[in-house]
């Protein structure tokens, strides 16, 4: 496929000018990617400016491609969207995904000083590009290996292993390197001992004697009609167990009210079956008979 | 007179011939060591050795004694040609040019101060075991007092002027730290006229500064002598060719004028140790050590290292008859100052003191004739080694039955109850006034004799002057020895309430009987007695050394006159003396009385302190405060300025970093963008 | 097509890559900027190797690739190790470069 494709997107005219078929996704993409970058610049999520990157890193992949570059197109999708792009985005779910930058400048001065360097760069490097002295592209038809049968890949390995083969060495040593670094700095020294189950037994037992049980808390009541985790559980005495729902729940309001549902159970052991009584007492059931629910216990 | 001549007459620099030390005289180098190593055990082992220590510190020097006594018979029984004994010790030195080995010469001279400085050292440690019986601090005192003993032999023993300079720095020392001894209040009972902590330690540095200046003279001298000679070495060492200081100058090595150079540095030295015009105002205050330190040290032996260095120099000052004669002339002008000093002096100790300078006087004097006073200086300091000595002792004697008062207007009437101290020190005072028969008379005679003498001079006036300094000073030596005794012996009681004078314990007084027949006898045996078998025994004994006097003096006046008109001077002072002090009628003042300008002058040692802070003290503290005025302000300032504008350039240098990097990022797009605009630019112009 | 258009579009990534390193404060943003500032810079590695005829060019782009790989592992584990003692990913927090010294 690789070859396929060089071999359609390579070729230059005399006048060492692409293609039209490249000229075409050129003109396709490169709007693309300036839109995306842009997005870079100015999401105020994090995770859109994410997005932003991997379109234009993506895009990119593509132009190299066109380029007679296929292995590093391959290389650009693998190792930018697939690895340090993802990283990214991992780091950025560590940190916090929603967490919208505010694009209010703090510093004075900074904002212009940006658009100035900013500006100043396109106009120079245009610059540069535009006053170098122009040079006939002489295409890779060669250098790829058409005349030998050989591929991109091939000869690019050859120059690789070959020319900058001492580099190449240095380049695996940063490498191990910096895995070693990241492992040292996102390390965490643990400060305390580690709680261990006979820990947590010890603890629990100490803390019986102020209020603590040896037994898991008890799961909230779980009932016929109801089969929900906001209703406390009744104790073996008919009082409802207040630290069997769910303390988010508590926190978040809710809850059902567990008073309403002892006082329930009071008058059921008291033989009022008052139904009226009933449906006013029960402020968020569905309104079903509660005589099952009453029943199944 | 020539220097040629002069240099021709001296039969001691043909003898300078050096051999190998055989028998016990190659042993020589125990005499330095034991003494030595009795001071390091007694420092190192500290209060360990604190029972036993003063025996071990009596027992160094007497061994020395011993055999300094040894090597001396060993010495007589051989040719005088033999005489000039060599132990080469091994390499001391060995930089460069200079080449030193560590060697001792033990000749007639060395050994004759070997004897003086082991047999009254041997006597002073004695004394003082009982003198500092009640000193808790006995033991380091012994130490000090070993230490001084062996780098005062090593200073006569040396082989070369730096082993000299060694010693000479070595007996500096061990001054210091015995004149300073008595430094702390709670130490000792001790308070010497009154004298606090304070005033010893000042006046211990005193005499520290004072050496100071004085090695300067003996560094410089030194220095030049390397420098034209190549060696500091007296003599070629026996068996090689090498040649020495001594053996270089007789020959043309030398100029004249270097020679008076090297001489007048060298009596800078001398004058520093011993006491000698300007530099002799340390020597009074000296006086705050222990009395035994003033009698070994400041009266005996190590003061008299001056005329020991210039007598040891003969051959380089017989090259410079101008140095010898400002020689003569410091000692003559020291010789009346300490005698007017004396004669005004109510501290027994200080006036024992201005005494010593004056007698050192008469040495320098003598040592300054050249080869005619060379002998009899030594003959003197000898002499005057063992009678000062005995009169120091018997001071301490004095202080130790007086409570430690040194004020002679409280002594009065106490050779009554102190009849060995009377007996012995009246035979010491009248050995220094020269008493016929006693030492003082035949050493002292001999140098007034000398003084007199045409052949030391150039001038034909200088005799005159010289002999009548001497004159004067023997009967100014006559009044303040007599007004001294007096005082402290004769009349009447002017003793404080309260005190009970006895007499010291036996330990105390048959050290100062040796010496008082010491004083005795000496000059009989060994000063100048034409009548005697004995006649110039010393003095032909130290003759390989130094030469031989008789052969040269010829005074211009004969001998009978000197002689008698000393002695008839002498009479007068002496009556004076006892008409003003000693008879049960003379009155004594308990408080010194309102007096002429001069004794006022006299008793404030003729301003001589005054002087030295006026010229000297006070103008270098002006010049200190200016150079630390400059040097705050200039220097300081330069160094504070470049810091204070490195801190302001700082200032403003961080005001950029306010710690955002993206303002940094910011500033290298921007410095990015004008490189580019930079390098465009270029290529398109 | 010129091939100049390739060259063109790098120094318009590369420029808006180092506006966002200029302007983002959120860390990881800015460091995304420095990505894309490396990649434009590929993009013109690998236009120059096409058109000088060799492929040393993108060699250097892959070496750049590799770099930024290593880059981007230090550099976010530095952005976790920053947040977790801060609780911040901004990196205008980040500043004691300066002179902690009251400016006179």
């Amino acid at each position: 496929m690789i070859t396929t494709m060089s071999a359609v997107a390579a070729t230059l005219t005399d006048m060492g000018e692409a293609s039209t078929g490249e000229a075409i996704l050129f003109w396709v993409f490169a709007p693309v990617m300036v839109v995306a970058s842009l997005g870079l610049l100015l999401a105020r999520k994090a995770v859109h400016a994410a997005l932003s990157v991997i379109t234009v890193m993506i895009a990119l992949a593509f132009l190299y491609v066109a380029q007679d570059a296929p292995f590093l197109g391959v290389v650009q999708v693998v190792v930018y969207t697939g690895a340090i792009m993802m990283l990214f985005l991992f780091v950025l779910m560590l940190v916090g995904v929603d967490s919208s930058d505010s694009l209010v400048e703090t510093i004075k001065g900074q904002r212009g000083v940006a658009v100035v360097g900013g500006l100043g760069l396109v106009a120079v490097l245009a610059g540069v590009v535009v006053t170098a002295t122009p040079k006939v592209p002489e295409g890779l038809d060669v250098a790829n290996g058409s005349t030998k049968d050989s591929t991109n890949p091939e000869e690019l390995a050859a120059i690789i292993f070959g020319h900058y083969a001492f580099s190449l060495e240095v380049v695996g040593a940063l490498l191990v390197t910096a895995a070693l670094g990241a492992l040292v700095l996102t390390h965490r020294e643990r400060l305390v001992p580690k709680r261990d189950q006979k820990a947590r037994v010890e603890a629990r037992v100490k803390a019986l004697a102020e209020g603590g049980t040896l037994t898991p808390l008890s799961a909230p009541g779980v009932y016929a009609r109801h089969n929900a985790m906001d209703v406390p559980a009744l104790g073996p005495d008919g009082e409802p167990l207040e630290v069997s729902v769910n303390r988010v729940l508590k926190v978040r309001g809710q809850e059902a009210d567990a008073d309403e549902y002892a006082a329930r159970v009071d008058r059921v052991l008291a033989g009022g079956w008052a139904h009226g009584e009933l449906e006013a007492a029960e402020p968020d059931t569905d309104g079903d008979d509660d005589t099952s629910e009453e029943a199944d216990q | 007179m020539t220097t040629l001549t002069l240099f021709a007459a001296v039969p001691g620099a043909e003898a300078a011939e050096t051999v190998k030390a055989t028998g016990p005289a190659s042993a020589a180098l125990w005499l330095i060591l034991l003494p030595a190593l009795s001071a390091a055990l007694l420092l190192l082992l500290g209060r360990r050795a604190d029972r036993w220590g003063h025996l071990l510190g009596v027992v160094a020097p007497v061994a020395s004694c011993v055999l300094g006594f040894v090597i001396a018979i060993q010495l007589l029984g051989l040719d005088s040609s033999e005489r000039l004994q060599h132990v080469d010790v091994g390499s001391w030195i060995d930089a460069g040019a200079l080449n030193l080995r560590f060697g001792l010469l033990v000749d007639p001279l060395s050994v004759t101060f070997v004897m003086l400085i082991t047999f009254v050292g041997s006597l002073i440690h004695i004394y003082s075991v009982a003198y500092m019986e009640h000193d808790i601090n006995r033991r380091r005192f012994f130490a000090y007092l070993n230490l001084f003993v062996a780098a005062m032999l090593t200073l006569v023993l040396a082989d070369s002027f730096l082993l000299l300079f060694f010693g000479w720095e070595g007996v500096g020392l061990a001054s210091y730290l015995l004149i300073g001894f008595w430094n702390h209040e709670v130490d000792h009972g001790h308070k010497v006229g009154g004298a606090t902590a304070m005033e010893n330690s000042v006046a211990s540095k005193k005499a520290f500064v004072a050496n100071r200046v004085g090695d300067l003279g003996m560094i410089v001298a030194m220095g030049l002598l390397f420098a034209q000679l190549g060696t500091v070495a007296f003599h070629g060492r026996p068996g090689t060719h090498e040649a020495g200081v001594f053996d270089l100058v007789g020959h043309g090595d030398l100029s004249t004028a270097m020679a008076t150079g090297i001489g007048l540095m060298l009596l800078l030295a001398a004058c520093g140790k011993s006491a000698q015009f300007p530099l002799q105002s340390w020597l009074g205050d000296a006086m705050a050590g222990p009395t035994p330190v003033s009698a070994l040290i400041h009266a005996a032996t190590m003061v008299t290292a001056g005329v020991y260095l210039v007598v040891r120099s003969q051959p380089l000052f017989d090259q410079a008859p101008n140095a010898r004669l400002v020689v003569a002339i410091v000692g003559a002008v020291t010789l009346l100052y300490g005698a007017i000093v004396g004669c005004a002096k109510d501290d027994i100790k200080k006036a024992l003191a201005a005494s010593t300078m004056s007698q050192i006087g008469y040495m320098m004097l003598a040592a300054g004739l050249g080869p005619v006073g060379y002998a009899i200086a030594i003959v003197h300091l000898v002499g005057h080694g063992f009678f000062k000595a005995g009169m120091f002792l018997g001071a301490g004697s004095v202080m130790h039955a007086m409570d430690d008062e040194v004020n002679m207007r409280k002594f009065g009437n106490l050779g009554r109850r102190m009849m060995f101290t009377y007996v012995t020190f009246g035979m010491g005072w009248l050995a220094i006034i020269g008493f016929p028969g006693l030492t003082g008379f035949f050493t002292k005679d001999s140098i007034i004799e000398a003084a007199f003498s045409s052949n030391a001079y150039e001038q034909s006036w200088q005799p005159y002057v010289f002999g009548t300094v001497t004159m004067v000073g023997a009967a100014l030596t006559a009044f303040y020895m007599s007004r001294l005794f007096f005082m402290t012996f004769e009349g009447r009681a002017r003793w404080e309430p309260g005190t009970h004078p006895h007499e010291s314990p036996r330990l105390m007084t048959w050290p100062m009987v040796v010496l008082a027949v010491g004083s005795l006898g000496f000059g009989a045996f060994f000063g100048k007695m034409p009548w005697s078998h004995w006649n110039g025994r010393l003095s032909d004994w130290l003759a390989p050394s130094v030469g031989h006097p008789h052969e040269h003096a010829t005074p211009v006046v004969a001998w009978p006159i000197i002689t008698f008109g000393t002695m008839i001077l002498v009479g007068l002072a002496l009556w004076l003396a006892w008409t003003r002090f000693g008879s049960r009628a003379a009155q004594v003042p308990r408080e010194a009385p309102p007096a002429s300008p001069l004794v006022v002058a006299a008793r404030k040692d003729l301003y001589q302190d005054e002087v030295n802070n006026g010229l000297l003290v006070i103008p270098g503290t002006y010049a200190t405060r200016a150079l630390v005025f400059t040097d705050g302000v200039v220097v300081d300032g330069a160094v504070r300025g470049v810091a204070r504008g490195a801190v302001a350039v700082g200032d403003q240098a961080r005001r950029p970093q306010t710690g955002f990097v993206r303002q940094y990022a910011a500033t290298m797009a921007i410095g990015v963008v004008v490189l580019i605009i930079i390098v465009l630019a270029a290529q398109i112009i | 097509m010129n091939l100049m258009n390739y060259l063109v579009l790098s120094t318009i990534l590369f420029s808006v890559g180092a506006t966002t390193v200029l302007v983002r404060r959120n860390a990881i943003i800015a460091f995304m900027g420095v990505e894309m500032m490396l990649n434009a810079t590929n993009l013109a590695l690998v236009t120059f190797a096409r058109i000088n005829g060799n492929l040393h060019g993108q060699v250097l782009a892959f070496f750049v690739m590799v770099v930024a790989a290593a880059e981007v592992v230090v550099g976010l584990a530095i952005i976790v190790a920053i947040y977790r003692t801060r609780r911040s990913a901004s990196i205008d927090d980040v500043n004691l470069l300066k002179d902690v010294r009251d400016p006179a």
